[in-house]
């Protein structure tokens, strides 16, 4: 197991690798703060559809339960990955990244489907103040997506050309953290806008 | 893998796939409620949330790996911190924005 024993770091690396988890720890917390100031102000926002279209009119019970199982099968593939991380086989780790990153991918593209159909309806940001919370409160969870996933291309770009060292195990173990927290924020988007607006 | 980090490091599938079936299944529900219309509205949106709620837990605990004996203790703390921010700040805007909107309407 030559990976594993790149993976042994001194004390010193470790306290350093401990500090960039609690820093990056404490970043996703400050983004959930933000996203639940989104979530406010969807709320507040949700019934002013100043005579336009209504949750009801421009929401899909379909897409939302296809965007719901693209991510949450995402978050199981990137354990997948993690798993296979523990246990030193690099090329697991890639294929379950690269598969983690398609269905990403496949979420990003409904997402993009179903805002562009919402503006080609005239059911853009700018129609009412339900449409402004609504896009930037789902496109902002959508722009952390696309972020992971230009993150995840970076970390298979990583282990393919380094291989499983410990600095790069350090980053997917963060990468990992991001991920599933874009998974609980968008358990509480459909929770709270998609379910309600369909009901 | 020796690495050590404030991040537990999980080693097998296990809550992995734990945490999948639980997330399918609370899943699920709400949205069969909405789908089928089977309880009252103020009911299925007390149902929906409750669900939520839980999700997010299985989430934290077979995804992100949070437990309250293996997690470091400054991440448990700031984690119950940013919740209590979130309860205060959600809540209260909700509040002081519904309170305006019921006096302006009277």
């Amino acid at each position: 197991m030559s990976s594993a024993a790149a993976m042994t770091v001194s004390p010193r690396e470790a306290k350093r690798y401990e500090e960039k988890d609690f820093g990056f720890w404490l970043y996703l917390m400050s983004d959930a703060v933000i996203f639940a100031c989104l979530f406010a102000t969807y709320l507040v926002m949700a019934g002013n559809a100043a005579g336009g279209p209504t949750p009801k009119d421009v929401f899909s019970l379909e897409r939302a339960a296809a965007e719901t199982a693209l991510l949450l099968l995402s978050s199981t593939t990137f354990g997948i990955a993690a798993v296979s991380l523990w246990a030193g086989d690099r090329s697991k780790v890639l294929l379950w990244l690269a598969i983690t990153l398609l269905l990403g991918a496949g979420f990003i593209a409904l997402e993009f489907g179903e805002f562009s159909g919402m503006i080609a309806e005239g059911a853009g940001p700018d129609r009412s103040g339900f449409l402004s919370a609504f896009f930037t409160l789902v496109g902002t969870h959508g722009l952390h997506v696309s972020v992971g996933l230009v993150w995840i291309l970076v970390m298979i770009g990583q282990v393919f050309a380094k291989g499983l060292t410990a600095p790069v195990a350090s980053r997917l173990m963060r990468l990992g953290l991001f991920w599933h927290f874009l998974d609980i924020i968008w358990v509480v988007i459909f929770s709270v806008v998609y379910l309600p607006g369909l009901l | 893998m020796e690495l050590k980090s404030g991040i537990p490091v999980e080693r097998t599938l296990k809550p992995y796939l734990i945490g999948l079936v639980l997330a399918v299944v609370l899943t699920a529900i709400p949205f069969g409620l909405v789908a089928t219309g089977a309880l009252p509205r103020e009911t299925a949106l007390v149902v929906i949330a409750a669900l939520a709620l839980v999700q997010i837990l299985v989430h934290l605990r077979f995804f992100l790996h949070i437990d309250l004996k293996t997690t470091p203790r400054e991440n448990l703390v700031a984690l119950a911190f940013a919740a209590v921010l979130i309860c205060i700040m959600v809540g209260g805007s909700l509040w002081i924005m519904f309170d305006l909107y019921h006096r302006m309407m009277v």
